[in-house]
């Protein structure tokens, strides 16, 4: 228990101690006016003027052009595979409704895998489509949080930056050089790097096993850092070669949530308001320890089941003990519980352990977390879709006290809160919406793996993590199908642009308006209260929203596991 | 309207200009970091760490018999036995079928069994009764939780002290060597937490099962052709 403690500690010690070197790095990132060499040169490849500042539609309007060139390149050269070199596998080129499925998934940052990475990609594929779709996806998500802090942060002015500069000197300054020295560690540490596709190794039994390997450390340390997710194999951080270790283990999550959590110091940083910046931060930590809590007690607990089949799932000096299916001996259940929280949280959706075969209540947690998508949340879309339930907050703080509904000294008018309901809405349409066409449909039956209510929960699990840009799942759902392709894909891009652009939108309503001075009547957004009060609404809309589907699924299913019944 | 003099406001239609600044960043980024920065790793990589960027792949006698971080399967009664391994393989007959392949390390793989999942409850009880009779436990006895479920990965390279502690009964017996040196090695075989703090302590079969090769006059030997 209390080596356990240590760790969790020690990790969020750490996170908290790497916020305010990353967070002013980001800030020096945004708003420093010279350019360096490299970046010069780019933008003259690229041909484009880096002094020119955008409006939020143009800027938003390039993000979103940009992305789709990118997908579109990804989804040829994964349909092209058999082609390109450097796979003396020969694996095949994915069909149109996966390769489409595999491109929007990771330029939207979810990186959901309808694959498995060992049987479909070769390693010129690992490299120029996945590392690469990586590497500009968390770069937009953080660009574009560039622009939105930079749009609140102004007062009457029409523009919010340029993202062609926001984008090269993210990649450049932050992405580049932190992979690249984070991959080194990785391998140190028994990861592979390597161009060859494997090895066949004679098992002392005498039996061949055939070792696959391949790029490996350059695509984990951005995969983690980029809040990506998509693992090389198919069973992602719990295969070895992913995560050889626990200190890799931990470096994972610490990388997940570098810039998240630092992004709520720029926050306050380029507003001149450090506070604010720490009661985003409270206000993350506070829904992340609640969430941590609750995933490790109820996978140390165990399976009430798997004790009557007469496994001991005691912890003691010689075993950690626990609901052990699906996880790594390695990590434990310490390991692997604050994994699973920080993956959701960070949407990262990259796992070190079978998420289906945790406890009913261990497996809310990663569906609650996405569902709430604002838990420290991924690369910059984290930050903005708390500064969107921030915005609720007031207007419905306002509403009840009778103030007029501020944030960040700008008034909150009608204009900005039917963008801020488009954001909130859009997030359970898709979920609730896909999950219940595809409940009422025979043919899902087909892809399950588990019957009963856990059955429902793959599917639910499967449209909240599309939609959260998670990309984990409780992955024995079979969702390589058309059907599932097609309609997670949608899932996925409804999931990142109809947050993502309405929130630019008020950036740049809100960059138009002038300051009003704070008066008595004004709501401070950076104290314990505010924080207490924007968990709150956070918990009550979710909780409105989701309850009665996590009803139908993890808590019955709690419920009869107490009561020993089998599926 | 802005205050800074060297900053233009763009002032066309929305779209203006974007064509090449679009097409060309695509191609352009995924040179630098879709193949340059994969390649420039590998290289330092193969410089600075060349057995791991490999695999950590073991030899023995000038045969390569594994990787030092990937589990493999053993079953006889004179090798320590990893945890369950829930992957597959395409079935040799017809490759649209899979086929029960434990430890197969081009397939990862995990059993995705839920709490409630009948199958997993009726698989967890048939594998505490064969350990408890293979390594000649009490019909009661319990059972370490990880001796009995299957791990993420399929590939998992350890189990734990309490699972290798039952274990150590048998193997000296078909090894003819006295239990107290199987315990002595499990101890030297054990890996503490990393830094003194991360993970849990755990036990590499491959590892393990290595030493007592080496150290044991090997009946088997033969087994090696």
């Amino acid at each position: 228990m209390f080596d356990d403690l240590l760790q969790f500690v020690v990790v969020l010690g750490v996170m908290t101690g790497l916020v305010a070197v990353l967070g002013k790095w980001l800030t020096h990132v945004f708003v420093s006016p010279s350019h360096g060499a490299p970046e010069r040169w780019t933008y003259s490849l690229l041909g484009i003027d880096p002094a020119e500042v955008m409006s939020w539609k143009r800027y938003g309007m390039v993000l979103l052009l940009s992305n789709a060139a990118m997908m579109i390149l990804g989804y040829f050269l994964l349909r092209i595979q058999d082609y390109l070199p450097f796979d003396s596998l020969q694996r095949a080129a994915q069909g149109p409704d996966l390769a489409f499925n595999t491109a929007a998934s990771f330029i939207t940052n979810t990186n959901w895998q309808s694959y498995s990475g060992e049987t479909s990609l070769s390693n010129f594929s690992q490299m120029a489509v996945i590392t690469f779709l990586m590497m500009v996806s968390a770069t937009t998500g953080v660009a574009a949080a560039g622009g939105f802090i930079r749009g609140l942060s102004r007062k009457k002015s029409s523009d919010i930056g340029n993202y062609w500069v926001d984008f090269t000197r993210v990649i450049y300054r932050v992405f580049f050089p932190l992979c690249f020295v984070m991959a080194l560690v990785y391998v140190w540490q028994g990861m592979p790097q390597t161009l060859s596709s494997g090895a066949i190794a004679t098992t002392l039994e005498g039996v061949k096993q055939q070792i696959l390997m391949g790029p490996i450390a350059s695509l984990e340390s951005i995969k983690h850092l980029g809040t990506n997710g998509g693992g090389f194999f198919g069973m992602n951080s719990a295969h070895p070669f992913e995560n050889p270790t626990p200190l890799t283990n931990t470096l994972h999550m610490l990388s997940m949530l570098l810039i998240p959590s630092a992004l709520t110091f720029t926050f306050g940083s380029m507003l001149f308001r450090r506070r604010q910046g720490w009661a985003f931060f409270a206000a993350f930590l506070v829904m992340f320890v609640g969430f941590l809590a609750l995933v490790y007690s109820a996978e140390q607990n165990g399976n009430p089941l798997l004790s009557t089949a007469g496994a001991d799932q005691q912890r003691s000096v010689f075993q950690p003990g626990g609901n052990m299916e699906g996880k790594e001996m390695r990590f434990g259940i310490a390991q692997t519980s604050l994994f699973v929280a920080v993956t959701t949280a960070a949407t990262t959706g990259s796992v070190n352990a079978m998420h289906d075969s945790l406890t009913p209540l261990g497996g809310l947690v990663p569906i609650a977390e996405m569902m709430l998508n604002n838990v420290f949340g991924g690369d910059g879309v984290g930050l903005i879709n708390l500064v969107t339930f921030s915005i609720l907050t007031v207007f419905l703080v306002g509403m009840m006290i009778g103030r007029t509904p501020e944030f960040l000294g700008k008034k909150i008018e009608a204009r900005e809160m039917k963008l801020v309901m488009l954001a909130v809405l859009a997030h359970p349409f898709s979920i609730l919406g896909f999950t219940a066409l595809a409940a009422v449909l025979p043919s899902t039956l087909d892809s399950l793996a588990n019957q009963g209510p856990h059955g429902f929960s793959e599917v639910l699990y499967a449209y909240t993590s599309g939609t959260a840009n998670n990309g984990s799942a409780f992955a024995g759902l079979n969702a390589n199908t058309p059907f599932f392709n097609t309609t997670i894909g949608f899932a996925m891009l409804i999931g990142r642009y109809l947050t993502l652009l309405p929130m630019l939108a008020v950036a740049g309503s809100l960059a138009a308006k002038k300051s009003v001075p704070e008066g008595p009547g004004t709501l401070s957004t950076s104290t314990p209260l505010f924080t207490g009060l924007l968990v709150f609404v956070i918990i009550v809309v979710g909780g409105l929203t989701f309850f009665p589907a996590l009803a139908l699924g993890p808590i019955v299913e709690q419920l009869l596991m107490s009561t020993g019944q089998l599926f | 309207m802005n205050k800074l003099s060297n900053t233009n406001q763009h002032r066309g239609p929305v779209l203006q200009g974007l064509a090449r600044p679009v097409l060309v960043s695509a191609v352009f980024f995924m040179l630098v970091s879709g193949i340059g920065y994969p390649l420039l790793t590998t290289g330092v990589a193969q410089l600075l760490f060349r057995d791991q960027s490999e695999g950590s792949m073991i030899a023995r006698d000038g045969q390569v018999v594994g990787s030092a971080i990937i589990g493999q399967d053993f079953t006889k009664a004179d090798y320590f036995h990893p945890r369950p391994s829930a992957t597959s393989a395409p079935d040799p007959s017809d490759p649209s079928k899979s086929v029960d392949q434990p430890y197969n390390a081009a397939l990862s793989g995990a059993s995705n069994q839920g709490a409630t999942s009948k199958k997993l409850i009726e698989q967890v009880k048939t594998r505490v009764e064969a350990y408890r009779q293979e390594n000649g436990l009490a019909a009661d006895a319990g059972v370490p939780v990880d001796a009995v479920t299957a791990s993420g990965s399929g590939l998992d390279p350890h189990i734990s002290v309490a699972n290798a502690r039952l274990q150590a009964d048998r193997v000296a017996k078909a090894r003819g060597l006295p239990t107290q040196q199987m315990l002595t090695l499990i101890d030297q075989q054990t890996s503490q937490r990393q830094l003194g703090m991360l993970g849990e302590p755990r036990v590499n079969v491959l590892q393990l099962n290595l030493t007592i090769d080496a150290r044991s006059a090997k009946p088997n030997a033969a087994r090696h052709d």
